[in-house]
């Protein structure tokens, strides 16, 4: 492949960026759930250029015994980047990259999961960059949620991720691979939409802080886009596998027997 | 007081679900009075309890549980159990032998023997423990164990034990379904041992459809009188794909028969009786005790909820 040369500009005189996005649109977004046969749980996303695949396997027993927590599930995240993902052939170890960003996923990822459901088990999420084109941590926190969602893990929530940076000076919304190579900052941050508490926040470059809390505003509501997005794909998959779900069903009448929660309305009406 | 969902909608997890004087249920969690799913699956509401009906997941033990496991390791006292998901049972002898029974356990149930057995203990602290002190529980012996999804399980038994019992109504098989998504099956032949593999496949792709039970009745219908046409004389067949091991040469060391007066019936090693009768008769109590195992559950569920 070609070197790579650095363009001439980040943000072209019309205020457009390189790839013709304006500074607070993000990507092309394709979110699929359960594109593994194999897994408990998978998604995959395509932003842009970048593809991501990601497998959920577990709660299930944990190997090695001594990692074993005795009040919760082990998250055990694996985030590798496949050899041809990127211009020059990755080596196929795992670097110390993949490494960190494997336990910067599982802490974005933690705060949301019921893990204390399962002690002394695992929850296993594979992670696999097919190609990388700048925001694959982000893109990675996105489709490991979808998966573990559909693996049937219990979770406060989805949690969506996405890049803030800056580059000439600009503030932009999910970066591309140019923008992070020669941009002046990137600020990746995964949120619980429903609280927008912060799991995920990184920063490298430097930011001024009025820069820095208008870059947090910017990826909170890029990130709840995204968490749309997110909510669609997972019914997307399951309203397929249920048909005729809302018809009336035969089970309809299957708790009109149950004396006891229709106790406890009455017990509710009387007190109101 | 409101609920922001239709009935048996699909929902993702961190939806709100209800809000007000409801209680959270399986499936669900409460913060600050607001309910919300964890789970994607089906939301129900029953009374005012909020649940949702999970899709997919493994296989969490529950007591009194039915479940059917391989046995993986013979311990001192102790058999180690394979019982599908993230953790491994033990049953201690005392609570699957008579006493006295040898100091070698390995004589009655030795690794690789399927059992059905009941989960008679299970708490974050220690691992599941199984009993196989209850009507029904013994080796499996002969047949073939079929795995489906656990959280299918309540779709094959059916109300009170609907769907599987019209199954064995059709079909004339002997069959017991475990909690933890195993089900083991004998058949009279191998046609028919195909047809109920392809009744449960067929439950478990369709869980969520309505009127289930009445469509595979009439597929079963169907098919077993295309069976009982094409060949008049059924063979006894056991099936190879998938089977059990069955360790016949045990049976001769075996335990002298007393299957249906046992009061406490120890691991039974003698062969089951083939006649189809047998089947007949001994397994609707089977389901009924499962039917009410499970209402208990759903009391116990209900119990646990209203003391938050």
């Amino acid at each position: 492949m070609s070197p790579e040369v650095k363009p001439d500009f980040l943000i072209s005189p019309e205020g457009l960026r390189v790839d013709g996005r304006r500074v607070d649109e993000m990507r092309p977004i394709e979110l699929k759930v359960g594109v593994l046969k194999q897994a408990d749980g998978s998604a995959s996303i395509r932003q842009g250029k970048t593809y991501i695949i990601a497998g959920v396997y577990g709660p299930r027993e944990l190997h090695p015994r001594h990692l074993t927590l005795n009040d919760r599930a082990y998250l055990r995240v694996d985030y590798r980047m496949a050899t041809f993902s990127v211009p020059d052939r990755k080596r196929p170890a795992p670097s110390r990259r993949e490494k960190e960003i494997s336990m910067v996923i599982a802490n974005a990822l933690k705060p949301a999961l019921f893990l204390e459901e399962f002690p002394k088990a695992v929850v296993d999420v594979f992670i696999t960059v097919i190609q990388a084109d700048g925001g694959t941590r982000c893109a990675a926190i996105n489709a490991a949620s979808l998966a573990l969602a559909d693996a049937g893990i219990p979770m406060r929530s989805l949690i969506p991720a996405v890049a803030v940076g800056k580059a000439d000076g600009k503030l932009l919304v999910d970066l591309g691979d140019e923008e992070d190579k020669y941009g002046q900052g990137d600020v990746p941050m995964a949120i619980i939409p429903n609280t927008e508490e912060i799991t995920l926040l990184q920063q490298d470059g430097s930011f001024s802080r009025e820069e820095l809390q208008e870059a947090l505003q910017m990826g909170i509501n890029s990130c709840k886009y995204l968490h749309e997005l997110q909510k669609e794909a997972l019914k997307r998959a399951y309203v397929k596998k249920t048909p005729d779900n809302g018809d009336e069903d035969e089970d309809d009448d299957d708790f009109e027997d149950d004396l006891e929660t229709d106790l406890g309305e009455a017990a509710i009406m009387e007190d109101e | 007081m409101a609920v922001y969902f239709q009935k048996r909608e699909v929902v993702v997890p961190g939806q709100l679900l209800a809000e007000g004087r409801y209680r959270a249920s399986f499936g669900t969690y409460d913060e600050g009075g607001k309910i919300y799913s964890s789970l994607v699956g089906l939301a129900e509401l029953r009374g005012n309890t909020v649940k949702v009906v999970a899709l997919e997941g493994a296989y969490i033990p529950k007591e009194g549980d039915l479940v059917i496991g391989t046995i993986t390791l013979v311990a001192g006292n102790n058999w180690k159990v394979d019982i599908g998901g993230p953790y491994g049972a033990s049953l201690h002898a005392n609570n699957a032998l008579r006493r006295p029974y040898s100091d070698d356990i390995s004589e009655y149930m030795d690794m690789g023997d399927v059992i059905a057995a009941e989960v008679i203990a299970f708490d974050r602290g220690s691992g599941p423990f199984l009993g196989m002190k209850g009507r029904g529980l013994r080796v499996l012996q002969g047949g073939m164990v079929l795995e489906v999804s656990p959280a299918k399980i309540p779709r094959i038994i059916g109300r009170r034990g609907s769907m599987i019992n019209m199954i064995k109504d059709h079909l004339n098989i002997q069959t017991m379904v475990g909690q933890n998504g195993r089900i083991w099956i004998r058949a009279p032949s191998t046609a028919v041992l195909r047809l109920a593999i392809k009744a449960f496949k067929t439950i478990e792709a369709q869980a969520h459809t309505s009127k289930l039970t009445d469509r595979i009745s009439e597929m079963l219908a169907e098919e077993i009188a295309e069976i009982k046409g094409s060949s008049e004389p059924e063979e006894e067949i056991e099936p190879k794909e998938g089977s059990v091991p069955d360790d016949s040469s045990k049976v001769e060391e075996g335990i002298p028969e007393e299957v249906e007066s046992e009061p406490e019936p120890e691991p039974e090693l003698e062969p089951e009786p083939e006649v189809v009768t047998d089947a007949e008769e001994e397994k609707p109590a089977e389901v009924e005790a499962k039917a009410e195992v499970k209402e208990e559950e759903d009391k116990k569920k209900t119990e646990e909820v209203s003391e938050e």
